[in-house]
């Protein structure tokens, strides 16, 4: 390649934008590929609202389901238990549930629209694995006063049965509650807010 | 780098004096192998690398005929790989190959990394050598990860849960990220079928490539030794280094000895002991995938237990994902870390071997911690080897520079 008489100055150039139109042709290149991995229509789709029948739950009793690929649970609260809500604030990293992610009309103490069912998303907010209900009093290997509550077995973070989060474990915020209303007295929907509400 | 005296570069034999003037075949042989000088004074340590080698092509070759009879499909890859267990023809052990060789190759690749920590060999001139070995294990684990997903057990898919959502605590992107990385809500089928491709495609690619430029980037300057000195700075009239060996045949036939070695410990866990007691398949995982259900006990298996450790040491969710990031990022530092003026441990004096001691109890001990159920006592023993593993880092920075050193030998030793 003879040097003489270059002119090194439009030999820079021309490298410099050469190699910028390619840098951009290449990161639009980027584009299609990398969208492929975002969730597909048929995964969208899938999202739609599930209709939950809560005339048979007991008091006491949890009721799992899938929404958006999420497990929902579905608790009905004892009168009990619901007095205990206010005796563990103390020990609660965010009572008032203040940094934690609910629909304005569950961010009462309760966490619900109708005191005694607890709908909440059950994956940890740790993690994502699903913590297991412990309603019983009392002292458990994990904590020796219990106050009933949700224990999650891979990082051992606590919540409350309000799916509030307690001090000093690794899921940073209580539990999420996912937008859901009643279209009658016996059923739940999930995916659906009240009307009019936000 | 190459003798003069020994690079021919063509070959007497008439076939092969044709094919070195189109493809320089003879050349190459007497650069990297008859040509190469390497220290003489190896030791057990340096049989880890050609090893390494081994275990990677066993991989690609057990994992070529597994991916004849497995099915990258929610519905279908669990039950594939029993099928391969129990009705294809010696399926089984070409199955427990593969996931032996998974650990076997981190066993190798740790015993590998700790030879460079104990005889200096990431120090200058051979920083890169480290940070491409760095980038193979990082590679390394995400292949790792992504092939125990396969198997679609129930440890397959919340461990992929857990491993998946530390991208969420990085805060802003960290829910579209995972939502991303998963290609659907939660770890469906989207997740497997790209696992399955990057698994058996990307990864093992790039590791290729990466394994092909460490190489490269340490014959440029030659292997270390247990001396930590330089067998180029005394050469011969030659210009061969007097303490150096040819590659071939000496090491050729060291390196057999060590795979002769190796692959009879590997048969016999293959054949006798392949779950090892379920370290290196976990019992939950033959139970099939349930996004229903979390096992009682989640952990990763036993060569990322750890950095686990480190992550449930620390009480918030960003910071213990930041720290037990920091911890394997802080190991490409380890070249500008040590500032001794010695190499080798056999001259940094003593307190190198108390640290570096130190850090290996730190490593293993975590290493138990992280499969251990976490009662509160474990918690505390969790930060406290968390603090000495990166003391270990931190303190070599301030030490290395200051410490009093042995006087260094002009010629390897024996």
């Amino acid at each position: 390649m003879p040097t003489d008489g270059v002119n090194k100055k439009r030999r820079r150039f021309l490298v410099a934008t050469t190699s910028v139109v390619g840098a951009v042709g290449a990161g639009f290149a980027a584009v299609p590929f990398i969208s492929t991995w975002k969730p597909s229509a048929k995964a969208k789709a899938v999202g739609a609202p599930v209709q939950v029948p809560i005339d048979g739950l007991e008091p006491g009793q949890i009721m799992k389901v899938q929404w958006r690929g999420q497990t929902i649970g579905v608790l009905r609260r004892t009168e009990g238990t619901l007095d205990m809500l206010d005796e563990v604030s103390d020990d609660l990293r965010d009572p008032a549930s203040l940094e934690s992610d609910q629909p304005e009309y569950a961010s009462n103490e309760a966490r619900a629209l109708r005191d005694e069912f607890l709908v909440v998303n059950m994956h940890c907010t740790h993690l994502g694995c699903i913590p297991q209900l412990i309603p019983e009093v009392g002292s458990q290997p994990f904590e020796e006063n219990w106050k009933g509550g949700f224990y999650c077995p891979c990082h051992k973070s606590k919540f409350d049965l309000a799916g509030r989060v307690y001090k000093g474990v690794p899921a940073p915020t209580n539990l999420k509650v996912p937008p859901y209303s009643y279209l009658d007295d016996d059923t739940l929907i999930i995916g659906v807010s009240p009307e009019g509400a936000v | 780098m190459a003798n003069p005296e020994n690079t021919q570069a063509a070959s007497d034999n008439k076939l092969m004096a044709w094919i070195d003037k189109r493809l320089p075949v003879t050349a190459l042989w007497n650069n990297v192998m008859t040509g190469y000088y390497a220290p003489k004074n190896f030791n057990f340590w340096y049989y880890l690398g050609s090893l390494a080698l081994l275990v990677l092509a066993i991989q690609i070759l057990s994992g070529i005929f597994l991916t004849m009879h497995y099915k990258p499909d929610a519905e279908l890859a669990f039950a594939s790989v029993e099928y391969i267990m129990r009705d294809v023809e010696w399926g089984w052990l070409v199955r427990y190959m593969h996931s032996t060789g998974a650990s076997f190759f981190f066993v190798v690749i740790y015993l590998h990394m700790f030879r460079a920590l104990l005889y200096g060999s990431h120090r200058e001139p051979r920083e890169l050598v480290w940070i491409l070995g760095m980038l193979i294990y990082v590679a390394l684990m995400a292949e790792a990860f992504m092939g125990y997903v396969l198997p679609w057990g129930q440890m397959s898919y919340w461990g992929a849960q857990v491993i998946i959502n530390l991208f969420g605590a990085i805060p802003g992107i960290g829910e579209p990220l995972t939502e991303w990385i998963r290609g659907d809500y939660f770890i469906s089928d989207a997740t497997l079928n790209r696992f399955f491709a990057l698994h058996v495609i990307a990864l093992p690619l790039a590791i290729l490539g990466l394994v092909m430029v460490h190489l490269v980037a340490l014959r440029e300057n030659g292997s270390n030794n247990p001396d930590g000195i330089e067998i180029k700075a005394n050469k011969d009239e030659n210009g061969i280094p007097k303490d150096g060996i040819p590659f071939h045949p000496y090491y050729t036939v060291k390196d057999i000895f060590g795979v002769g070695m190796f692959l009879m410990i590997f048969a016999f866990v293959i054949f006798f002991w392949p779950e090892a007691g379920g370290l290196f398949l976990e019992h939950d995982n033959f139970v099939p995938a349930d996004p229903l259900v979390t096992p009682e006990h989640i952990k990763p298996v036993w060569y990322f237990t750890p950095y686990y450790a480190i992550l449930k040491a620390v009480p918030d969710k960003l910071m213990g994902v930041i720290l037990m990031g920091i911890s394997v990022l802080i190991l490409f530092f380890v070249p500008w870390l040590d500032r001794s003026p010695a190499k080798s441990i056999r001259y940094k004096g003593a307190w190198y071997k108390i640290m570096l001691g130190l850090f290996v109890i730190a490593f293993l001990r975590l290493g138990m911690l992280g499969m251990a159920e976490g009662t509160p006592a474990q918690t505390i023993e969790m930060r406290v080897w968390t603090f000495v593993y990166f003391a270990f880092f931190i303190l070599m920075y301030f030490i290395s520079p200051r410490a009093k050193t042995k006087p260094l030998p002009e010629r390897v030793t024996h």
